[in-house]
């Protein structure tokens, strides 16, 4: 992975110095809430329901142990014992005290992170696929460009007050695993036809109140014009990125009401202006980064197939991990491990600093010292050998991590909601959790295979309910919560925003629909392979409709 | 409230007048006035009388590229510091016109967010804000010496490998 050289250092104790100064400024009264408000988003300190909320970043999802530990002591330290991940592959602590933040990121320095620009109308931290520089199918590892695009995001002197936030995630594999279309620069990694290295180009993309699909704007575009490409799409919207209201200043706005073929254009005479220049990357500097995350040294691992299999043979229990948690490897004889972070009836994305350190110790031992955050709340040991795997589903058993549930219905995305969240209108936790207790049986669970729920607390989105197969928008009505369903919402690289089904329901009659939804789907599959999205696209929402509102 | 004017070094005195588009415009002397109102009288003006526009964000600087080599001053208007179209406005009169002059920020400049002015071509300051006047008045930097991408400040020097990076040319990187 990467590692700080003495410039990075410098530079983020130099970003630690500068907010501590701004922290003193504001305590003594120089700076106004209004003017503090920007400086303290983009170090991610938010100000939430009960008290400050401090957003680390963990770019592209990848930290290795001696890192996660410095977050268990940050828990253990100054919260509450536990931080939530989240579904931009960050770490959320929910009760800090704001004059204890320059301390905790003075400390998050000493191990190469930082909380830089993870809120903000800025660029925000750069998301890749979870499983990058280890899924058999990817065509290359997409961390070394998120690096790079880290870097020049970072305290961008044009771009640090932009119409609203700005997502820029990044995918190596055909499978998208890091929903890049629906982010306001999607990037996805592929060859041309003599080998070289390049990126489709999907700008537009975002969810919230007016959820959109990415357009591709460039079909290939050379990897040594990614930042100038990047420079020319950001200083377009800087310029013309509405202002006038905050629900409609996202890029995807701008594109939906400049049209694309002319957004397309100003982005390419922009590029023409500026290509070629100081920002073209020197195929040098991009070998150099790439060097950094070199793959581990594979071993040559034999027989681990009859090692897996005989202990999978004796534990029902490693069975099902086996059959959910565990991910297909480029090397022979390795896999990816999902690290549930849903145990049946908890908040999906938390974990207690006991739980980090387990994880720790297992990327240590196990796992090459890599750990990534997935932007669907979990956590994943990129590289085990799958001999390996009894012990560590052992491990993770005893610390309350092996629900073995990737993928699975109790797998579900959700919001901080009402429970945290200024901007909530309605809890999410709680219903995450109820529906999780309904599905509980792990039978039940595989019987109904791979579906995705996300839960949003309010209309901004942060659950990703519109790209849900089965999506809960909580909404408020004459003061009772409300829940809206979308069906046939999808993040892949086939990208759909779902449908409302009809009326909303209860805080008490939710889990009920969706159970009806569920069990409907599983009733009207032509197979048991025919997943929930190819079901719905299939039938359309009509069989839905009559179980959830009769026929009448 | 009068702003008053920094540059490098501290704070000066300013020659130039802001004139709106209603005041009548004096026979001489130096004057800042809106861009139309620039764009209109820049082609015949007297001797001795000096205008330089005041671009508001939103405006388009390209709309001076013909008058830029004439030009001493370009003023660049924040009606709110987080409005932030000023910037590429000031980026653009340096990279794409390669304006020579002052660039100067007005309006609602703030301490914090000077460092950044700095890197896209800003050489001075309109401070109304009284608590930035003074930490400006006592020296207080509030920068990050190292910068993760060219711009266009002056005396950047690269640093490191990475083509990307750079700092300024009097800081040591110990």
């Amino acid at each position: 992975m990467y590692r700080y050289d003495e410039f990075d250092a410098h530079f983020v104790s130099a970003r630690v110095d500068q907010f501590r100064d701004q922290v003193q400024r504001r305590l003594a009264g120089d700076l106004t809430e209004d003017q503090f408000k920007p400086l303290r988003l983009m170090n991610g300190v938010y100000l939430q329901l009960h008290a400050y909320m401090l957003r680390i970043a963990i770019p592209y999802g990848t930290l290795n142990a001696r890192q996660m530990r410095r977050l268990a002591h940050v828990a253990r330290t100054y919260d509450r014992g536990y931080g939530h991940f989240t579904t931009r592959q960050n770490i959320q602590f929910n009760w800090p005290r704001l004059k204890d933040i320059p301390d905790i990121l003075s400390q998050l320095a000493e191990v190469e992170m930082h909380a830089i620009q993870t809120s903000g109308n800025c660029i925000r931290n750069v998301t890749a696929d979870h499983f990058s520089g280890a899924a058999a199918d990817e065509i290359l590892d997409p961390r070394p460009y998120a690096e790079i695009l880290r870097q020049w995001s970072s305290l961008h002197p044009e771009f640090s007050y932009l119409p609203r936030k700005f997502k820029i995630a990044v995918t190596g594999a055909p499978h998208d695993r890091a929903a890049v279309q629906v982010h306001d620069i999607g990037l996805q990694a592929v060859r041309d036809a003599d080998g070289n290295v390049g990126f489709r180009v999907f700008v537009g993309g975002g969810l919230g109140r007016t959820p959109m699909v990415g357009r591709l704007v460039r079909e290939f575009l050379p990897e040594a014009d990614l930042l100038a490409y990047s420079e020319a799409i950001l200083r377009v919207y800087n310029r013309y990125g509405r202002r006038d209201n905050k629900y409609k200043a996202r890029i995807k706005i701008l594109v939906h009401e400049t049209g694309l073929e002319e957004l397309k254009a100003d982005i390419e005479a922009e590029f023409a202006e500026i290509r070629d220049g100081v920002l073209t990357l020197p195929a040098s500097e991009i070998e150099r980064i790439t060097a950094y995350f070199a793959p581990p040294a594979f071993d040559v691992a034999v027989g681990d197939e009859a090692v897996l299999e005989a202990a999978i043979a004796a534990d029902p229990q490693l069975e099902a991990f086996a059959a959910r948690n565990v991910h297909p490897h480029r090397a022979p004889g390795y896999a990816s491990l999902t690290i549930s972070l849903k145990p049946i009836g908890k908040a999906p994305g938390d974990a207690t600093a006991e739980q980090m350190e387990v994880v720790a110790d297992l990327a240590e031992r196990y796992g090459h010292d890599e750990i990534r955050v997935s932007h669907e709340q979990n956590l994943v040991l990129p590289h085990v050998r799958r001999r390996d795997i009894p012990a560590i589903h052992a491990a993770l058993a005893e610390a309350g991590l092996a629900e073995a549930n990737a993928g699975l219905v109790t797998d579900i995305i959700a919001c901080p909601g009402l429970d945290y969240c200024a901007l909530a209108t309605a809890r999410s936790i709680p219903v995450a959790q109820r529906i999780s207790e309904r599905f509980a049986s792990p039978e039940r669970q595989r019987e109904i295979g791979d579906l995705k729920i996300k839960i949003s607390g309010c209309i901004n989105a942060c659950g990703h309910h519109h790209v849900g197969h089965i999506g809960i928008l909580g909404v408020e009505k004459k003061g009772e919560e409300y829940y809206q369903i979308t069906l046939g919402g999808s993040a892949d690289e086939n990208t759909s925003v779902g449908e409302i089904i009809g009326r909303g329901f209860s805080y008490d009659e939710v889990v009920d629909a969706i159970e009806k939804v569920v069990d409907t789907y599983v009733g009207l599959r032509e197979t048991p392979q025919e997943d929930f999205l190819a079901a719905y696209r299939r039938v359309g929402d009509q069989p839905f409709k009559e179980a959830l509102y009769g026929t009448a | 409230m009068t702003a008053r004017l920094y540059r490098a070094g501290g704070f000066v005195a300013d020659e130039w007048t802001h004139l709106d588009d209603e005041a009548e415009l004096p026979a001489q002397g130096a004057f800042v006035v809106p861009l139309a109102r620039f764009l209109e009288q820049a082609a015949d003006l007297p001797q001795g009388l000096r205008l330089a526009p005041l671009v508001k964000a939103g405006d388009d600087p390209a709309s001076l590229a013909g008058h830029l080599a004439a030009l001493e001053l370009v003023v660049v208007d924040f009606a709110k510091f987080s409005d932030g179209r000023g910037y590429s406005t000031a980026r653009l009169l340096r990279q794409r016109y390669g304006f020579a002059g002052e660039v100067r920020a007005s309006g609602d400049v703030l301490l914090d967010q000077i460092p950044l002015m700095r890197r896209v071509g800003f050489d001075a300051f309109a401070v109304v804000n009284e608590p930035t006047i003074r930490a400006l008045e006592a020296g207080h930097d509030v920068d990050v010496p190292l910068y993760l991408q060219p711009a266009e400040r002056a005396g950047e020097v690269p640093a490191g490998a990475r083509s990307w990076a750079r700092r300024p040319a009097d800081a040591q990187l110990s």
